[in-house]
């Protein structure tokens, strides 16, 4: 699946989209944070408040809990600022 | 012929330049004669912020994301209120203190719903809608944080 990050969690991760393959035990958004997280400094760094981060799959909000099976992009970022 | 139920257009643009109100409200309103009401609200790049000056803004989005966000909002305003016409214009890129940042029309028969309208676009679009601003000032630059005040102000929106 194709993840992407936007603003201060794209400066922290260092990349703005990636391509990643998660093992099939990671199941929700809260949970493909822990893994990512796992992996290196520079995502846990971007994930250390993972209450903070806000989440959407296929370009709608989802919540912590939601299922990331079947979704094409995820991505992550911090509360908005727009407007 | 004019169908029964008033129709209306809905135009989202994200872009990098500026844009004209008056224009964009010729545009709203052109040919029609259903239309009593028009409301604008522009946001505009402020240098006096709650700590120092702020001399330069630089606006983030989410492509694709951001413009079916506010596609959501507005026809979500268009079901609850009689609209005859909504104009979302949101800009990224690089402002300097005057600029414009965002243009929200809404336009009606009467002027209650188009107030009410253009409001709860714009408490949804700070909240919800994915755009990231950062602020550079004499003291450095840094990520704008989100303001408690507008989940407050989004939230009196909510249905119960």
């Amino acid at each position: 699946m194709k993840v992407k990050y936007f603003a201060w969690v794209r400066e922290r991760v260092g990349k703005a989209e990636e391509t990643i393959e998660p093992p099939s035990t990671v199941r929700t958004v809260e949970e493909l944070i822990a893994w990512l997280s796992s992996q290196s400094e520079a995502y846990a760094y971007a994930f250390e408040k993972p209450k903070v981060i806000r989440a959407a799959i296929d370009h709608a909000h989802v919540k912590s809990d939601a299922a990331i099976a079947g979704a094409r992009e995820i991505a992550f970022f911090p509360p908005m600022t727009g407007g | 012929m004019t169908s029964p139920v008033a129709s209306c257009p809905v135009a989202i643009r994200i872009q990098e330049d500026d844009f004209d109100i008056a224009r964009e409200i010729a545009v709203l309103t052109r040919s029609r004669t259903d239309i009593g009401a028009v409301v604008s609200f522009s946001g505009i790049c402020r240098a006096d912020d709650d700590s120092a000056k702020v001399a330069a803004l630089t606006l983030e989005h989410y492509p694709g994301m951001a413009e079916e966000e506010i596609r959501r909002h507005a026809d979500e305003a268009i079901s609850r209120w009689p609209l005859n016409g909504v104009t979302v214009i949101h800009r990224v890129g690089r402002f300097m203190p005057g600029d414009n940042i965002v243009l929200v029309l809404t336009a009606s028969q009467h002027r209650q719903a188009a107030f009410q309208a253009a409001e709860f676009l714009m408490d949804y679009l700070k909240t919800n809608a994915p755009f990231w601003k950062k602020e550079e000032s004499a003291t450095g630059t840094g990520w704008v944080e989100a303001q408690a005040r507008d989940d407050e102000a989004a939230a009196r929106w909510t249905k119960y």
